[in-house]
Formats: C-alpha cells, sequence, structure tokens
C-alpha cells in the first residue's frame, strides 16, 4: 500500500476538514515539545466553570457505564453476561481515550493504540471512515492483548466532521484457532492464533457487510457466541454515540471540543500529583518470573517449542523529582516459541489497567495517565518481540506475572508516606485456567474459557487479611459466574466448589484464599482440557516478610468408576482439599495424573474423566510469627487452614476440643514462637557469607536448563543487566552462561 | 482539607480501624499532613531515639542518628549501615531450597521446584524477625527493592531540609 502523508487543511474529515493523520502528528508533536496534552496549559473550562466541566465528565461517563451495562444482556456469552468480560470508552478523533466504562479497562489504551493505527496507515483515504463505519480488531500487534478480545471501532461525527471515535471490547468464547477455545495453549505463531481480524472494516451504514457476516460462520467454533458478542458491541457503541450527540446538542460543538482535550491533560496532571501526593520519589526493583513447562510437549511441538522455559521480569518503577513514572523491564528475558509473547500495546494496557486500581482509582481515568507514563519494553523481549508473526494467544501468561510487582512497589511508597490503608502484597496470578473443547453436550463442535478464575483471593493489606475468591488484576470487578452457567456452556459438570485451604501466601496478615473446582466431564464422548498457571515458581512474592501464595499443579483421574458410583449411589469426591491427603484421590477410581506440569497443550479426557483446578489466593504480608494466634484458629476452625500448618507456619499450638473445635494453647504458642525465632537465628548465615558461599555456584554456572537460559537471554538482551549481575557476583567483564 | 488526628492514625498503624473507617479513607482525598502524624506515631513506638526519616515497612526505617549519619535501622536496634546501600547486605539469611523446608510452609505439590526456585528469609540479626522474603531462581543477585530519592523527597516535595 502506497502511504500517503496529507498535512493539508481542506480535504480530510478531522476538525476543519483537516486529515486524522495531520492532527495525530500535531498532537504528538505538541505533547513532545511541551510535555502536555495538545500543548494546553490552562484548563480554562475547567476554571471558568467547574461544575459545568464535571458535569459534562458525569455524563460522558454515565454514557459509557450505561451502554455497557445494557449492552451486556445482548451477549449469550457467559464470560460477558456473568463475568463482565466486557468495556466500552469514547475517544478523541486522535484516538485518546476521554473516559471509559468499567469492565476490563485494560482495553482502554489497548483500542487507543488500534484507532491510531488506522489513522497511521491512512484509513481515511483507504479504506475510507465514514459515518456509520463499523471496524474491528483483535491483532496484539495493533492495539490489544490478544485475539480473543475482540474490538468494534466505530467513528462519531457531527455535521460530517469526525469528533471521536466510540469502541467496546468483549472476551469471546472460541477464536477458530486450531486448538478450541479462546486462549488456546500450542500455538508458536500468529498464524496459529486463530481468525485474527487486523482493524479491517467489517460494516458500513451501521450494518454488518454480508461477506463478513458469512465469514464469521465458519471461522469460529460456536459463531452464535461470536455474532452476539458482535451485536453487543455494536449496541455498545451505538449508545455511546447518541450519549455524544445527545452532549454535543445541549453544550455546543465547541464546548465539546474543548473539553475532550482539557479533560485528557487534566488526567494527566491527576496522575502527577498523584505520583506526588502518595509515594516516594526513587527506584523499586520488583521482578518476578514465569514457567512454561512445555518440555513434556517433544514431538506434538517442535524442537525450538518443546522445553521448559523461565521467563525473566525484571520490573522497576523509578519516580522522578517532578513525579515522572518511568516503568522499565530492562532485562527481560526474550520473546518465545510459545503462546504468551506480549506486545507493546497488550504491556501498556496491562499497566494502564493496575494503576487504576491504586494510584488513580479516584479521579478522572482516562489516557492522561498513559501520557504520564514513561515505558521502557526492550525490543526482542517477550514484552516488545522483534518477531511479529510470534504467537500472542495468551499473551496474559507474562503479562500478569511481569506486572506483579507493581502494588508491591507502590506499596512501598505508601508505606513511606503513611498511606497504609492502601497498601496491598501484590495481585495473585489469575488461574489456574481452565479451558477446553471438543464435541459439546448439545452435539456440536465446542469450545469454552471458564472465567470462574475472575475471583482469586487478593493479597493481604498492610492492615488486614485479602480479601477471599473475589478478583482479577485484569477485571476488578472479579465474579466467578454461578456452576449452572458454566455447565450450560461446558460439558463438565460442578462435583464440587469450595474454600482451598493453604491456597494463600502466609503473613501476619495472609493472602485472601482461593478455592478449588471438581469437574467430571460429562455428556460428551471426548474432551481435551488445558490447564494454566504457574507451576514451578511462585508468582511474585509477599510484602515485609510475607511469603507468596502458593504454586499449582495439575491433577485428573482418568478411566474412574464414576458412572458406577452414581449409578449405585456411592460416595464421590465433592473436594480436594490436601495434596497429601487428597479426598478427590481417596474417593474414586482411575488412573492420577498429577505433576507440575501446568502449561500443557490439549490433554484428552473421556467422559466421567475427573479434572482439579486450584484458583490462586493472594500474597501474605508481615512475619507470620506476628500472626494474632486467635486468627490462626480461626483458619482451622473454619476451613482455611491445614492444621499441621499452624505449628509449623505460625508457631501456633492448638488442640481439638471434645466437639472436634480447635482452641489455642497460649502459652504454648507463646513458647514455641520464641524457640522458632531462635531457629532463625541459629539456622541463617550472614549474607555476605551466603554470597561468598553462592559465587561458585554461579562461576560453576550450575543452574538447571530453564534459569540457565533464562540468565542467557537476559544478559544477551542488555548490557546493563549483564553487568548488574556480573557486578553482583564479582564476576570478570566476559563472564557469561 | 482532609485531616485525621493521631489517635486515628495510631489505630490506623494498628490495625484497629474497622473496614467501613479503612474504606473511607481510601476514598476520601489524602490528608497532606499524614507523613508528620505517621512519622509522630511511629517515633513513640520505637525504643530507640534517633529520627525515624522514613519508614521502610513495619520494622525497618531510614534514621538519623546523633552523629548526623543516616543509616537503615531496624525495630529492634540492629544497624544496617548506610541507608543508600541495600540493607539485606548486613542481614542473616535463611534460604527454602529444599522440599522439606518449603513443606514446612505449602502442603506437597504446591510450593516452587528447587532448582527453579528458592525462597530467601532475610532475619533481623538481634530478634529474628523476618524483615522480607525474596522468590528468585538459585543465583539471581540479591533484590534491592527501595532506593529512595530522600533529599528529593524532603527538599522538593515536603518543602524542608532532610
Amino acid at each position: 500500500m502506497t502511504m500517503t502523508s496529507d498535512t493539508t487543511a481542506g480535504v480530510g474529515i478531522g476538525w476543519g476538514k483537516r486529515s486524522l493523520r495531520s492532527m495525530l502528528e500535531e498532537s504528538e508533536r505538541l505533547f513532545a515539545e511541551t510535555g502536555r496534552y495538545y500543548g494546553i496549559e490552562r484548563l480554562t473550562l475547567k476554571e471558568e466553570d467547574p461544575i459545568r466541566y464535571e458535569k459534562l465528565f458525569s455524563r460522558l461517563r454515565g454514557g459509557m457505564v450505561n451502554a455497557r451495562e445494557t449492552a451486556l444482556n445482548i451477549s449469550a456469552s457467559p464470560i460477558v453476561r456473568e463475568i463482565g468480560e466486557l468495556c466500552f470508552a469514547l475517544y478523541t478523533p486522535e484516538g485518546d481515550s476521554i473516559t471509559l466504562s468499567t469492565g476490563i479497562m485494560v482495553h482502554v489504551h489497548t483500542m487507543s493504540d488500534a484507532i491510531k493505527w488506522m489513522i497511521r496507515n491512512n484509513y481515511e483515504e483507504n479504506p475510507g471512515i465514514e459515518d456509520g463505519d463499523i471496524f474491528c480488531n483483535n491483532d496484539a500487534f495493533i492495539g490489544d492483548v490478544h485475539n480473543a478480545d475482540v474490538q468494534d471501532i466505530l467513528p462519531i461525527f457531527w455535521e460530517g466532521e469526525l469528533i471521536g471515535w466510540a469502541a467496546g471490547v468483549t472476551h469471546v468464547i472460541d477464536v477458530g484457532a486450531p486448538l478450541p477455545s479462546g486462549m488456546p495453549m500450542g500455538p508458536i505463531h500468529r498464524y496459529e492464533d486463530g481468525f485474527m481480524l487486523s482493524a479491517q472494516k467489517v460494516g458500513s451504514k451501521n450494518r454488518l457487510h454480508r461477506d463478513y457476516e458469512l465469514r464469521c460462520q465458519t471461522a469460529v467454533r460456536l459463531p452464535f457466541y461470536w455474532m452476539l458478542d458482535q451485536q453487543t458491541r455494536i449496541a455498545g457503541c451505538q449508545m455511546i454515540k447518541e450519549a455524544v450527540h445527545r452532549v454535543i446538542r445541549e453544550e455546543g460543538i465547541e464546548t465539546y471540543k474543548r473539553f475532550i482535550r482539557e479533560v485528557i491533560e487534566d488526567g494527566r496532571r491527576s496522575f502527577v500529583q498523584r505520583v506526588k501526593e502518595l509515594t516516594i520519589p526513587g527506584t523499586y526493583s520488583v521482578p518476578s518470573f514465569m514457567d512454561v513447562t512445555f518440555g513434556g510437549e517433544a514431538g506434538r511441538l517442535p524442537p525450538e517449542a518443546a522445553k521448559d522455559t523461565l521467563m525473566h521480569a525484571p520490573l522497576t518503577v523509578e519516580i522522578g523529582s517532578e513525579g515522572e513514572f518511568k516503568v522499565s523491564f530492562e532485562g527481560a528475558s526474550k520473546w518465545g516459541y510459545h503462546s504468551f509473547n506480549a506486545p507493546p500495546s497488550a504491556m501498556q494496557g496491562g499497566l494502564w489497567v493496575l494503576l487504576t486500581q491504586t494510584l488513580v482509582p479516584n479521579d478522572k481515568v482516562n489516557d492522561g495517565a498513559y501520557f504520564a507514563i514513561q515505558n521502557n519494553l526492550p525490543y526482542g523481549s517477550w514484552a516488545n518481540p522483534d518477531n511479529k508473526f510470534c504467537s500472542v494467544s495468551i499473551a496474559w501468561v507474562y503479562l500478569i506475572p511481569g506486572y506483579s510487582g507493581i502494588f508491591r512497589a507502590l506499596s512501598m511508597a505508601y508505606v513511606g508516606r503513611g498511606y497504609l490503608e492502601e497498601v496491598i502484597a501484590g495481585h495473585p496470578g489469575t488461574w489456574n485456567m481452565t479451558q477446553g473443547g471438543g464435541p459439546n453436550h448439545y452435539g456440536q463442535p465446542g469450545a469454552w474459557t471458564n472465567f470462574e478464575m475472575s475471583s482469586c483471593g487478593t493479597s493481604a493489606r498492610y492492615v488486614m487479611d485479602g480479601e477471599d475468591t473475589c478478583a482479577a488484576m485484569w477485571n476488578p470487578e472479579g465474579d466467578m459466574g454461578d456452576v449452572e452457567a458454566w455447565e450450560i456452556l461446558e460439558p463438565l459438570l460442578y462435583l464440587g466448589r469450595r474454600i482451598r485451604p493453604n491456597s494463600f501466601g502466609p503473613g501476619k496478615f495472609r493472602g485472601g484464599s482461593g478455592f478449588e473446582s471438581i469437574r467430571m466431564v460429562y455428556n460428551t464422548p471426548n474432551q481435551v482440557l488445558y490447564n494454566l498457571g504457574e507451576g514451578n515458581v511462585f508468582l511474585g512474592t509477599g510484602l515485609f516478610g510475607g511469603y507468596p501464595a502458593f504454586a499449582g499443579y495439575r491433577q485428573s483421574i482418568k478411566h474412574t468408576d464414576m458412572a458406577r458410583r452414581i449409578a449405585h449411589h456411592l460416595p464421590y469426591p465433592i473436594s480436594d482439599e490436601d495434596p497429601e491427603n487428597s479426598q478427590m484421590i481417596a474417593h474414586v477410581e482411575g488412573v492420577l495424573e498429577r505433576d507440575k506440569r501446568t502449561i500443557h497443550l490439549p490433554d484428552p479426557h473421556a467422559e466421567y474423566d475427573l479434572y482439579l483446578s486450584v484458583l490462586r489466593g493472594g500474597n501474605g504480608l508481615g512475619d507470620v510469627l506476628e500472626r494474632d494466634p486467635t486468627a490462626v484458629v480461626r483458619d482451622l476452625n473454619e476451613g482455611y487452614l491445614l492444621p499441621r500448618f499452624a505449628a509449623s507456619t505460625y508457631g501456633v499450638v492448638a488442640f481439638q476440643n471434645a466437639e472436634g473445635e480447635w482452641e489455642l494453647d497460649a502459652e504454648a504458642t507463646e513458647e514455641r514462637r520464641a524457640a522458632m525465632r531462635r531457629e532463625r537465628i541459629e539456622q541463617s548465615i550472614p549474607v555476605e557469607e551466603w554470597i561468598a558461599q553462592q559465587r561458585t555456584r554461579v562461576e560453576q554456572k550450575d543452574f538447571i536448563a530453564p534459569v540457565r537460559q533464562m540468565y542467557q537471554e537476559s544478559m544477551s538482551l542488555s548490557p546493563t543487566w549483564a553487568a548488574h549481575f556480573r557486578s553482583f557476583w564479582g564476576l570478570d567483564d566476559d563472564w557469561s552462561l | 482539607m482532609t485531616h485525621y488526628d493521631k489517635s486515628t492514625i495510631a489505630d490506623l498503624v494498628d490495625g484497629r480501624l474497622e473496614w467501613p473507617q479503612l474504606k473511607a479513607m481510601m476514598s476520601n482525598f489524602k490528608d497532606p499532613d499524614r507523613f508528620d502524624t505517621y512519622i509522630a506515631v511511629l517515633q513513640e513506638r520505637v525504643p530507640w531515639d534517633d529520627q525515624i526519616l522514613l519508614p521502610l515497612g513495619p520494622h525497618l526505617f531510614v534514621v538519623r542518628k546523633a552523629d548526623g549519619s543516616i543509616v537503615t535501622k531496624s525495630r529492634s536496634g540492629y544497624e544496617f549501615g548506610d541507608y543508600r546501600q541495600n540493607w539485606k547486605l548486613k542481614a542473616r539469611i535463611r534460604v527454602r531450597d529444599t522440599e522439606a523446608s518449603l513443606q514446612e510452609l505449602y502442603p506437597a505439590m504446591m510450593h516452587c521446584t528447587p532448582g527453579w526456585m528458592e525462597l530467601r528469609e532475610y532475619i533481623d540479626p538481634l530478634d529474628g524477625t523476618l524483615l522480607e522474603v525474596e522468590a528468585v531462581p538459585p543465583g539471581y543477585p540479591i533484590i534491592h527493592s527501595f532506593q529512595p530519592d530522600l533529599e528529593t523527597f524532603y527538599r522538593e516535595w515536603l518543602g524542608r531540609e532532610l
């Protein structure tokens, strides 16, 4: 395609008949020159009439929320209806977000990227942008996280002039990849990621094109859900268009134009102000890691993909004297032949949605926050692949651990300032993610993703335990969904769903608890199932002596006697509880598959096979020996804590009374805790001595293959990180792995 | 302008506020005098007289000693050296890198796999308090979690000399 640059006035669809590209270029130039959105110095509308300004914002914001709450009822997908995996937002002509609804807010910035991509590629000339057009995108290298998040973007015109964009996103059930589900594990190139729409015009005159509709019928499994999701997005966008038109009719177009620029600059200033108000300038280092266990897939994946690997996310946050907020992944490991690479748009969206939950939850949330942040996403790393053809099928698998340090970094700052009410010990991995596909219980080719993972436990706060089973870092309104709703979509029954003991990170305040679901394949001859989650590593860690939440495992029991048990009304498992005394294993006959391969290709299951999903809890905060002993006893009595850990972890001595209830032995607890403190000192060594010991191991490169490869990648991609590693261990400048 | 009295901040530090009150604090505008009130509360709680300049956690503080030097110091009174250096280098360490040691905290199957990752416990040499836990692969350089720009914070953000 020939690229043309049109910066002349009088021919475009933008303001004053300018082209959209010239408007975008001007916006970027003014920001580069002044550091302020569109170079705005004074928020005149806000200063002159603050009440009107706030009302304007509220009306537009209300329009977004109304669009979401109404449109989600069109969808038939439980992911959208039950969990609320959708979001709507309003953009400037240049593609900067003005305001947004609740929901999966990560996409507010990804859709901004998609709009700007269309502008930069001169869509105005070809394929043209007209009132009533509908553009659809799910290409992460343009502006998205992965194929499963499908966006519709509609231009908004007023008297022949493009005055903005309405956009909506939903997470779809299936994307038509070779492997079933919305986020299949196994793609190693984008060619395998499924149906991809690269900001394609799919409709005009407010109707979808017939050729597109027909294509969708065979492009994905369950096209019924795909099309209803699309109608959901379009309906929400149409409601936004109407809301904007109402505001313009009442306030005037010139006021609207002034407002949408001021409110973004207001958002930027608000972000900077919050940084200076709540944090401490300095540098925060909060690295994290994620394992990929494709080593067991030899023969199913090519050699470059069939190996165990370890992702390195050396996240640092640098807060400058003027409130500059720099986020860097310098030293990140390389992109890879797996399904978890995360393009910059996904990374920026992920950061954005996290910050709206901690630093900027209260004020005008829009792309102003984006303009206030500087990102360093090293080119060639998993966070900015230099191969545009790598897979991004589940970019979240790296993105979620990658940012697990953001809450902890900010919490260190909050503790410095005394804003203890804001402190939280990170976010958990939002998994185990259960996905699958195959012939469904309606006799059709099926695919599904269970979103009960959006209700993991939150991490501990400075002054209280984390909350149980309620949240996901990517959707602040977590909801696990009714089991009956999932059973409509999935040919698996729930035998049980309950709190999982020890699923939180221990600490003075423990993380919120996760839960477990026992599923049985039912009313289908076969079904492939996936697990997804970390297994060999912890995701992040706790704060101030708190421990991380547990690392996962995979457990299925195949060829079971469940049919016989059901027919003869015999006991069957409704829980698992403890891997060392598994109730699931104890109450069914079958072939156990249990290991730490928590990321794997589709695993065949037959009818009556059982599958365990253990959903993560949050990290702990503070020293376990400072936990209120009565809270430990309460956890015992309420089934949150397995009895043997009261003493070994918390130093709490408890006994069961005649009624079977646990009671505290306060005196013995005090003695045990004192002994454990002494043991800590006796069993530990000075750090400087330990470094000298470990240096030998490092010199000998005594690491398992995934760890060695991780260090190799980080050192080869980043001379800065390599120098840091060598300097810490006192290695020669030419030392390498 | 939002303001909380010293007893409220003391209750916050001690975890005595009920959730509705805590939630209201989160939703409300922040109180600009929080830092000074907070430091005053903490200063009364430590068993030494050095001036707290910046809390780093429940048990760790950046303090100014009588000789004017600025160091990291724990509640127990242990001094970790110049505040610009990583305090962990002067702590004690215990590493959980075996199944037996990890299973004091987690059930089997529910902990990291030794070789992939280890838990490093940084311990106060005086009283055995667990100050921080790192979860990292073997060989990972010790993390310098927070390097505050103390001078900028005091001079430019608080508007007073350090």
